[in-house]
């Protein structure tokens, strides 16, 4: 599956890697895993798991920015599912629980589809709708409150292991998978990005991209579900103020380091998970090395500058340069 | 600057000019020469170079070669913003001021009336008033302009430019969205401004208002001068023959020999076919194995019978069959579902995504006719991909090369390579050679015929005529979008197209068909 891995993904492993070097500095711990109750700890694993909700993000919101779309509302439609799945912990089993709120999560898709593909709006605009009016919503179902739980089944989706690993992150890791197989194993991956590079021509060569933009819209709302329910689970409780807050800006930075164009068209799906945990491994490192956390913002602007401008056409002939070096060296 | 209202001299006087975009030779050694107080008419089909020449004088391209001389100097703008300094004014199609702020302020933009730092808004009003009475227009002139019509937002766009004490008035064409009064207030206007001593050059594709209104004629046609003439004594068939073809002598003996025309199964047909206010319903048969070219000056309806035909634009009345069964086509699905392809006259933003490769491009529409679930594997790709490329000669021959870096007629070939990938039944090209190079243009009309050999229906528009004779086995003549004459056999020829085309009126159409 060359699609998959494509060969452009050498920057954010490089990125990954001085980042993670960076870590192992302020940190001399970080690489220390250790195997404790069947179940593996350490600071890696602490980035993979933290970085779950954002990767999951992530692989809805890669495919809408590649039909040239975006979605702002993950966050709000995360507190949304994320109350839901609160609300019915306790009084129903994990089925329904799941059910009830990935199914939210796929109407809050539709309906974001549904304003842009069939109504025509912009996607920055259409899908502010949601992101103001979903927190409401999530309040209204929380009545206000934190809305705790006890569930097992649910807590367990947070915090149990499975294989040694977190829960969260084989969860990820299987999005992931299906991700890519529905997408690539079906023409969808061709057509999703031939309606982002010039949906006008896809049009006229027969692709229908009004559907196409309707499913990766509800893709993009189950993935945001599925992050809801995982970050209600991790903290035993939905918080309709702050679960998923910001974390749309998160999700589309994590796309942008993964080398997708907001601009539409390409797209690697492995690349911007690699966007998440580059995200998150900053976020980890500086928070071990005791800087405030305020600090964090700042190093996350410098590295979308970085990322940004080796995006940009004026770079473009030094990014020529490195495809050329890489070249010689294939 | 008397010497510029000598009328013996000329105003604006353009020498050998030239321009090329890459491989493309937009303009070549163009000369054109506009006199003081008169109305010039730039005539030429699309891609001919008018908008290349304007935007050359006007500063917005550099030239590779020529002089332009203003009223005897001569004058190399740098920028639009120079031009207008210079005295060179041009207002476009699109109106480009800006609609959400008043008349009176699009009027004054850059230079309104100041006192203590603070925009005398009474005075300019007043003035602004005063601009416009002089172009009879008594309008609020406080209002956004984009409240008027457009008609009123072109005359503000003059006011602006000839208060900027423009010498020379560039018109692009000004009347394509104005309504018969508006066009009457635009000519009355004019003609006061040519009074003036104002030289004005006037692009339009509306032959009529050519004739009503311009002093001297100027045809380019593929970035080449054709001529220039005094418009009292050119006759229209004469116009559209600099326009569109060459010496009659030289196309018709190009004409092919005429094939068979009997036993041929109509492949697609459609009956009163039309769209109101788009084209008038027309009567059409594509048979199987023959070329059907559409003639006609641009803006004729060549390209929306195209999009008729493919279900890019969907039809209010008739009937469509293929193979003789009733369908409906009202997406480009449907099209390409009934084994239709459409080559668009715009290939980079209709046709090719450029950021994909080749490869990509060319299984694109056989991909989305298989359907999501059947995806082509990599393997059957790569192999289509290899087996165009080969066949229609694509170069360079990397499949996996982003389709945006090809040349335009490689581009042209690729888009081909994709419908032909679908096994199309029938294929429909707008402008197939436009914009393509020499070498690359005889081999796109050699195609035309081989695919029309293996049995494909084909609709070809094209502004050459010459080309269209080549390799028709019928043409249809289009006027003020309705199809009005039907040629075939041994009346194909340049001279017959060109007279459907300048007949004055439908009934002269009408008569010469019966």
């Amino acid at each position: 599956m060359t699609a998959l891995l494509p060969r452009r993904g050498l920057a954010q492993i490089l990125a990954l890697i001085v980042i993670l070097a960076v870590d192992r500095v302020v940190s001399p711990q970080f690489f220390d895993l250790r195997l404790q109750d069947g179940r593996l700890f350490g600071s890696l694993i602490d980035v993979l798991n933290r970085g779950t909700p954002v990767a999951l993000l992530s692989l809805g919101m890669v495919l809408v920015i590649a039909t040239r779309g975006i979605d702002l509302s993950v966050g709000a439609v995360m507190a949304i599912c994320g109350a839901i799945a609160a609300s019915l912990a306790d009084s129903h089993g994990l089925p329904v629980v799941l059910a009830a709120a990935l199914g939210a999560g796929l109407v809050c898709g539709l309906w974001n589809g549904f304003l842009v593909a069939v109504l025509g709006m912009q996607p920055i605009v259409a899908t502010l709708i949601l992101m103001v009016a979903g927190r409401g919503i999530a309040q209204l179902i929380t009545e206000g409150r934190i809305v705790t739980f006890s569930s097992p089944d649910l807590v367990w989706l947070g915090n149990g292991s499975v294989l040694g690993l977190p829960v969260p992150v084989v969860i990820a890791l299987g999005m992931l998978i299906l991700t890519g197989a529905v997408v690539r194993g079906s023409a969808l991956g061709l057509l999703i990005e031939a309606t982002g590079g010039n949906a006008r021509a896809s049009e006229l060569a027969g692709v229908g991209t009004r559907a196409m933009i309707l499913a990766v819209y509800v893709w993009c709302g189950v993935c945001a579900a599925l992050a809801g329910v995982i970050a209600a689970a991790d903290i035993m409780g939905a918080d309709a103020n702050n679960a998923g807050l910001w974390l749309e800006l998160d999700a589309i930075l994590a796309v942008v380091i993964g080398g997708t164009s907001l601009f539409g068209g390409r797209f690697s799906l492995v690349l911007a998970v690699l966007g998440a945990l580059i995200i998150q491994t900053m976020n980890t490192g500086i928070l071990l090395s005791g800087y405030p956390p305020e600090f964090n913002l700042l190093v996350k602007a410098v590295v979308v500058l970085a990322v940004l401008l080796l995006q940009s056409p004026k770079f473009s002939g030094l990014a020529g340069i490195a495809a050329r070096l890489r070249r010689t060296k294939a | 600057m008397e010497n510029s209202l000598d009328p013996a001299l000329p105003l604006l006087e353009v020498r050998g000019i030239s321009k090329s975009f890459g491989a493309v030779r937009a303009l070549q050694e163009v000369d054109f020469t506009l006199r003081a107080g008169e109305i010039h008419a730039l005539l030429g089909e699309n891609g001919a170079g008018k908008s290349t020449l304007i935007k050359v004088v006007t500063g917005v391209f550099a030239r590779d070669a020529g002089i332009v001389r203003l009223g005897g100097e001569e004058v190399a703008p740098r920028s639009a913003k120079a031009a207008l300094q210079a005295g060179i004014a041009t207002v476009y199609q699109e109106v480009n001021l800006l609609p959400n702020l008043s008349v009176a302020q699009n009027l004054f933009l850059d230079r309104q009336p100041m006192r203590f730092g603070i925009v005398r808004e009474g005075e300019m009003r007043r003035r602004a008033k005063a601009l416009l009475a002089d172009f009879g227009l008594d309008i609020d002139v406080a209002a956004p302009l984009g409240n008027y019509s457009v008609a009123i937002q072109h005359v503000t766009a003059i006011a602006r430019a000839v208060d900027l004490s423009a010498r020379v008035l560039i018109l692009d064409e000004p009347t394509a969205s104005l309504d018969r009064h508006e066009v009457e207030i635009l000519f009355r206007i004019m003609r006061q401004l040519a009074k003036r001593g104002i030289g004005i050059v006037f692009v339009s594709h509306f032959l009529d208002q050519v004739y009503e209104i311009s002093d001297r004629i100027t045809v380019l046609r593929n970035g080449r001068l054709v001529g220039e003439r005094e418009t009292a004594s050119l006759p229209r068939l004469e116009l559209i023959r600099m326009m569109l073809g060459r010496e009659l002598a030289e196309t018709t003996s190009a004409r092919a020999a005429t094939r068979e025309h009997q036993a041929r199964e109509v492949c697609a047909s459609f009956e009163n076919y039309g769209k109101a206010g788009y084209v008038a319903p027309f009567s059409l048969e594509l048979r199987h194995g023959e070329v059907v070219g559409l003639a006609g000056l641009l803006g004729s309806g060549r390209t929306e019978t195209a999009r008729l035909v493919f279900g890019a634009e969907r039809a209010d009345g008739g009937q469509a069959r293929v193979e003789g069964a009733p369908v409906r086509l009202q997406s480009p699905r449907d099209g390409v579902r009934h084994g239709f392809g459409y080559c668009p006259e715009e290939r980079k933003t209709d046709g090719i995504v450029a950021e994909l490769s080749v490869r990509e491009n060319i299984v694109l529409a056989l991909q989305a006719k298989r359907g999501l679930h059947r995806p082509l594997s990599r393997r059957e790709q790569d192999e289509i991909a290899r087996r165009y490329v080969k066949m229609l000669d694509i170069r360079p021959p990397d499949p996996e090369r982003p389709v945006g870096l090809l040349s335009g007629g490689n581009q042209q070939k690729v888009l081909l390579a994709r419908w032909l990938a679908t096994s199309p039944r029938l294929l429909v090209l707008d402008e197939p050679t436009r914009g393509i190079d020499v070498g690359a243009h005889a081999e796109i009309i050699r195609l035309i015929r081989e695919l029309c050999d293996d049995g494909l229906a084909l609709l070809v528009i094209s502004s050459e005529l010459d080309e269209i004779v080549t390799y028709s086995d019928r043409v249809v003549v289009l006027r003020d979008r309705a199809h009005i004459e039907e040629l075939a056999g041994e009346a194909i020829d340049v001279g017959n197209i060109l007279a459907a085309i300048a007949a004055d009126g439908a009934a002269v159409a009408l008569e010469a068909h019966t």
